[in-house]
């Protein structure tokens, strides 16, 4: 299974989530998990979804879900889960 | 599984800390390019580089995007020019033949920097090795990419004196064929003790002859991002001091392995090591300088630098060499003066002197780096300030290196400006008394004793 992460940061708005795994399940993305905290009125979120499946290659993944942010007014970054966990786990 | 805090914490540090990796450099081994025709050998060159680092560049973007992680700059290093040119090159105008066809090499694979137009010369020089220093003015004014290294001293052999008085005048010849641009050319130019074969930071990258044919070695950073952590232990004992700095190697060095590996693996070349380096830029927040400040010195160049330092550079050792399976280069704290705005503004104060420099580079990772000094600076007391830093590092066993820039036509408290990752600098003063009857008395300078170290 190969997992990424993807992060929402931005102003809180109505359909954030539903924009995103609209997105997702388009590209036959599978969500694992998702958390979310709005901190001093910013929509902070992260999903841990599996891209095994993609029908698009990572790379225009990552920019369309930029795109996507851009048009809602968020920051959506999707990043290979690696970095974190090589960074956080030993 | 992976929680928020920790998703955020390494984003904050690529997004706000300005963490990157600064290189991956390919090491690409020319020893099989050699032959006696000079045609022949730039064709060998050429080809050889242009085939195995055909997909470096693109292969670098592609971990950037799926990381998310800059990877700041992609070079390659290539074995010691004196070694591959030595049977066809039988002047200096030869030798500048190689240099262009590494530039058009480096600019045909989209890398910005090409190091190895270099020399091994710490005990004595081959009539190749001398052709290639006095061709490395020409060289360097003609080409854009090309970086020139040469290693004058090591601990096993001792001081080359007849080379470190050659490298005076090469220097000021190199800046004077590139007085247009502020004597860039100087900027492209290190001399070393001790160089380490496997050193991915120009411009002192070469690939050594003991290295395999091809290699990838990446060079990580982040000073901003220790700096930012130290935030958290304003006022905090040395104890807790250490552990941050270590802790925070430690996960900057983390992201350095995976690019490392996943560029190899790429690439289909074998994975050489992880150089673990604050490198600074000029960019504010990206700085070395700061960090020493937010240790709790006023200015880089205040009683007490060099212990800082010292702790700083042990400590990002000792936490990225957990983190990374080899590690290699020149590993620990680079402290540039003008590629980091901290320690040009403690120059232009006046805090920090070439002689307090000199001081610290007894326990940073390389040496004098990117100094401005008068262009009327004789070659003599260039020798001589390439001679204390050789045996410091003799010595003490550890690299040091040189790279001044005496910028013709300037004078000190003129400011240069090199552009980019080079930044500007303002030109410093050096101690004018006169060491010539010490440089030009020719010969070396003997191996140092290994054993009653005091």
């Amino acid at each position: 299974m190969t997992k990424a992460v993807i992060t929402v940061v931005g102003k809180d708005t109505v359909g954030i989530i539903a924009k995103v795994c609209t997105y997702l399940a388009g590209n036959s993305i599978n969500i694992l998990d998702i958390s979310q905290t709005i901190i001093q009125g910013y929509f902070n979120m992260m999903m841990i979804v599996d891209v095994t499946n993609a029908e698009k290659d990572f790379g225009a993944t990552v920019m369309e879900l930029e795109e996507l942010g851009d048009e809602i007014g968020v920051r959506i970054r999707c990043q290979k889960e690696e970095i974190f966990t090589k960074m956080h786990r030993i | 599984m992976l929680n928020i805090f920790e998703v955020s914490e390494t984003n904050n540090m690529i997004e706000q800390e300005k963490l990157d990796v600064r290189t991956i450099t390919m090491g690409i081994s020319l020893l099989d390019c050699c032959d006696s025709d000079l045609n022949v050998v730039n064709q060998k060159i050429y080809e050889k580089i242009t085939r195995l680092a055909k997909d470096l560049v693109a292969t670098g973007n592609d971990i950037e995007r799926e990381y998310g992680v800059p990877v700041v700059n992609k070079r390659i290093s290539v074995t010691p020019i004196a070694l591959v040119g030595g049977a066809a090159c039988k002047t200096p105008e030869d030798f500048v033949t190689i240099a262009e066809t590494l530039d058009e090499a480096a600019k045909t694979v989209g890398v910005n920097f090409i190091g190895g137009y270099s020399a091994l010369v710490n005990k004595g020089m081959t009539k190749a090795d001398e052709l290639l220093i006095r061709s490395i003015p020409k060289a360097l004014a003609k080409t854009e990419r090309v970086c020139s290294s040469i290693n004058v001293a090591s601990t096993k052999t001792g001081m080359n004196m007849d080379a470190i008085r050659l490298m005076g005048e090469i220097i000021l010849q190199t800046a004077e064929e590139t007085k247009e641009q502020d004597s860039l050319g100087c900027a492209k130019l290190v001399v070393f003790c001790n160089a380490p074969d496997d050193n991915p930071f120009m411009a002192g990258a070469f690939h050594g002859v003991t290295e395999a044919d091809a290699v990838i070695n990446v060079g990580v950073s982040g000073p901003g991002v220790v700096k930012c952590a130290l935030e958290q232990v304003r006022g905090k004992n040395f104890e807790e001091l250490c552990e941050t700095i270590k802790k925070t190697a430690f996960k900057i060095t983390r992201v350095g392995q995976l690019v490392a590996q996943e560029a190899s693996r790429r690439l289909g070349v074998p994975f050489g090591i992880i150089d673990l380096s604050l490198a600074p830029t000029p960019a504010v927040g990206d700085s070395v300088g700061e960090i020493l400040q937010e240790i709790g010195l006023e200015r880089a160049g205040a009683p007490g630098t060099t212990a800082a330092l010292a702790l700083l550079n042990d400590q990002v050792k000792k936490g990225g060499i957990m983190a990374s399976s080899y590690v290699g280069g020149l590993s620990g704290a680079f402290i540039p003066v003008s590629e980091d705005q901290a320690m040009i503004d403690a120059v232009a104060e006046g805090a920090l002197t070439l002689e307090k420099l000199e001081a610290m580079t007894c326990v940073c990772s390389v040496g004098l780096d990117m100094i401005a000094i008068p262009g009327d600076t004789p070659a003599t007391t260039i020798s001589g300030i390439i001679a204390d830093e050789a045996a410091i590092g003799m010595i003490n066993q550890k690299t040091t290196a040189v790279r001044v820039i005496p910028v013709i036509g300037k004078g000190i408290g003129e400011t240069v400006e090199f552009g980019g990752l080079l930044g500007y600098a303002p030109v410093m003063p050096v101690n004018t008394k006169s060491c010539e009857a010490f440089v030009t008395r020719g010969g070396r300078i003997p191996a140092p004793v290994h054993s009653f170290k005091n």
